[in-house]
């Protein structure tokens, strides 16, 4: 078996940690014997929208979102969301969330549009959350680190990926964090989300893997170090509230 | 008035805090600058030689050491903010130390390190008549943003000093370099043109893949250190600037480095390991030539200088060597284990992450630090902190097997799990966040190991 992912912008958007997502993804394929293949792509280069079975699209700084921005309203966002209509899977984290979502306006200069595969929209403000950030989804948590100006609102197609129990999530006041639509997944948990929330890299496998491999039964791996970190920050997350 | 009795006050926090034997390293500051906001601006004032501020992500502490010892081999008498607390406090609280109690600064030179964020705030009080800046990363994000937006705010503080400000600037950083088109005075470039120096392949962390002036793509011949190296725009002219400092050979070792200087009679050798240390000797060299201290005494003084709190202090503990590497933020981690690893041996390490505020609160930053290329190496890792856990997981995905690596918690287990695995006569690594590196090094002066901090 085989699993090919696509690390979008990683030049612009990468901002903290996102590289330790793909790495995450791309060990618990290897040690499941899945064959990985990672590429890249970025602004000004062709996105094959046949190839990959997942695609990683990180956070950036403003600068970066804006050549990103104009980026997806070329062929690229048109490849991109045809990919996702085939069935691609997509984890898309914070300033890639914004991205996907219908549009994002900045506190001064033009709106961004955005890809609009995600229904949620984003608008940026003065206060910034920043901090550890504890959520529940269906008997799992979710911990990460937040740090991001946008306030995110969910539209009905879209259900929000989990429960804010300690911190902000998607805008502070409804308690949802992140957003699920079909296979893609958007988060404010940026950085390392996946390596301390194994459960959700292992659903993101099992959608990619899905697309050309059906439905995959995924071997349970030996997790203690991730759950040992899981929990590690989950206990900050309650003590810094 | 206000202005001698704010130096009274401050004066007499530090010599309380130094008689219960605590560090004075901050809160006198804090305490003179609340009782006289304008305190910074009249102490500065009686500095002959006036003011070098030093900026940048990394570098800035071992930079401003090797210019301060410069100056003092020079006859002068610097007045340096050592221990770290690179704040306005810190320095007005370095001030203080050697001020007389009516409010007179006694040295006549100040060489400051300045947080890259309190620089805009504290640059005008300081009126510098060198400002550096080293480089430019991403550092803590929760306290600093983004890497963009402090080039930014650098700049317009830049373009607010007057020209007769002489600005050190690092020609291989194209964020660094870039802040040239914002002063109107002297720019002085430092750079490593050594071609074998550096590779070819671009390194997982940077910061500066596009122009800071038109976003095309940048492209490398060169590349050094993350984002730094020899570099040029592929799109508009913006190109490497010229080096008014530059070393054409670097002869890295161990524990030193030395290199080769064009105008200067003799190798400049630093006893420091790292290119990283090369770039931090040849910013202290441009700067001391724009103060006009003569090369010979700068040579002199580089040579033989010792490094600051946990930049490659070298300790004795139970028979074993001890190497203690502070780390911050990816480039510096990078930087800091290329130098370890350059000389091609399997280190033994106690490594120790934690996420206090001086720490960084978010630990994602270890995700995009090279752990792969260290993890490949290691013989053994002793994993501590406030976020051990964290830390050990990061280990796990760069490779290193659960055999070579114990994760222990508590300092004092974790410093002596650590030796316990370093056999007699052998170096132990210790990599540690800065509260981190704080609280080993603490364990290790408790059994008489190592001096206080505040005391070097
Ligand atoms: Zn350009």
């Amino acid at each position: 078996m085989d699993l090919r992912i696509v690390h979008l912008y990683p030049d612009l958007m990468s901002i903290y940690g996102d590289r330790g997502n793909v790495r995450t993804l791309e060990r618990r394929a290897a040690w499941r014997d899945i064959a990985v293949e990672v590429r890249t792509c970025t602004a000004g280069e062709t996105l094959d929208p046949e190839w990959a079975d997942l695609y990683f699209f990180g956070g950036g700084q403003d600068r970066g979102q804006h050549l990103v921005g104009a980026d997806l309203a070329s062929a690229n966002g048109a490849a991109l969301r045809s990919a996702i209509a085939g069935g691609s899977a997509v984890l898309a984290v914070c300033g890639g969330y914004q991205l996907l979502g219908h549009q994002y306006a900045p506190q001064t200069g033009p709106v961004i549009p955005g890809l609009g595969v995600l229904d949620v929209t984003t608008r940026a403000t003065k206060t910034r959350f920043v901090g550890d950030l504890l959520a529940e989804r269906d008997g799992a948590t979710l911990v990460g680190f937040e740090n991001h100006s946008g306030l995110t609102t969910l539209g009905p197609a879209a259900v929000p990926l989990a429960r804010v129990t300690h911190g902000h999530g998607n805008n502070g006041k409804d308690r949802t964090e992140g957003a699920v639509q079909g296979a893609i997944i958007g988060t404010y948990c940026h950085g390392s989300v996946l390596p301390k929330n194994p459960w959700l890299a292992d659903l993101l496998l099992t959608w990619a893997l899905r697309r050309r491999h059906g439905a995959v039964a995924l071997t349970t791996l030996d997790d203690r170090e991730e759950d040992a970190a899981h929990d590690a920050a989950a206990r900050v997350a309650r003590s810094r509230r | 008035m206000r202005a001698v009795f704010a130096t009274w006050a401050g004066k007499l926090t530090r010599v309380l805090l130094v008689a219960s034997r605590r560090g004075a390293t901050a809160l006198p500051g804090l305490v003179a600058l609340t009782l006289e906001p304008r305190l910074l601006r009249t102490l500065v004032r009686g500095l002959a030689h006036g003011v070098v501020c030093i900026t940048g992500t990394n570098g800035k502490t071992t930079t401003a050491r090797m210019l301060a010892a410069a100056a003092r081999e020079a006859g002068w008498s610097p007045v340096h903010n050592r221990a770290g607390s690179n704040l306005d406090r810190g320095i007005v609280a370095s001030l203080l130390a050697d001020a007389s109690w009516g409010g007179v600064a006694q040295g006549d030179a100040g060489v400051f390190e300045v947080d890259e964020a309190s620089v805009p705030r504290v640059l005008g009080d300081l009126s510098p008549r060198v400002l550096v800046v080293t480089n430019l990363f991403r550092d803590q994000l929760d306290r600093y943003h983004e890497v963009d937006a402090l080039a930014r705010r650098l700049g317009a503080t830049i373009a607010t000093l007057p020209p007769s400000t002489i600005l050190v600037l690092n020609a291989d950083d194209p964020l660094v370099a870039f802040l040239a088109d914002r002063h109107r005075g002297t720019v002085a470039f430092f750079g490593i043109d050594d071609p074998a120096i550096g590779g070819t392949e671009r390194q997982a962390i940077s910061d500066a893949d596009r122009c800071p002036r038109c976003h095309a793509p940048l492209s490398y011949q060169r590349v050094v250190l993350a984002h730094e190296g020899d570099w040029r725009c592929g799109a508009c002219d913006f190109t490497r600037p010229p080096r008014d400092v530059a070393a054409t050979r670097v002869a890295l070792a161990a524990d030193s480095v030395t290199l080769t200087v064009a105008g200067l009679a003799a190798p400049l050798r630093v006893p420091l390991a790292g290119t990283y240390n090369a770039y931090n000797a040849l910013a202290a060299l441009a700067a001391s030539r724009a103060l006009g201290i003569p090369d010979t005494a700068a040579l002199r003084a580089l040579a033989t200088v010792r490094p600051a709190f946990g930049r490659q202090e070298r300790l004795e503990a139970l028979g074993r060597r001890m190497r203690l590497l502070l780390v911050k933020n990816p480039a510096g981690f990078d930087a800091v284990v290329s130098a370890l690893l350059e000389t091609g041996q399997r280190p033994r390490l106690l490594a120790a992450l934690s996420d206090r505020a001086a720490d960084g609160r978010d630990v994602s930053w270890i995700w995009d630090c090279d752990v792969e290329r260290l993890a490949a190496q290691a013989e053994h890792v002793v994993v501590t902190g406030l976020r051990a856990e964290d830390l050990a997981l990061r280990f796990k995905y760069a490779g290193l097997a659960r055999e070579r690596m114990t994760v222990v918690a508590g300092w004092r287990a974790a410093t002596q799990a650590a030796l316990a695995t370093t056999p007699v006569g052998g170096e132990l690594v210790i990599l540690a966040t800065y509260t981190a590196m704080q609280a080993i090094r603490a364990e290790l002066a408790a059994d008489g190991h190592a001096g206080r901090f505040w005391e070097d």
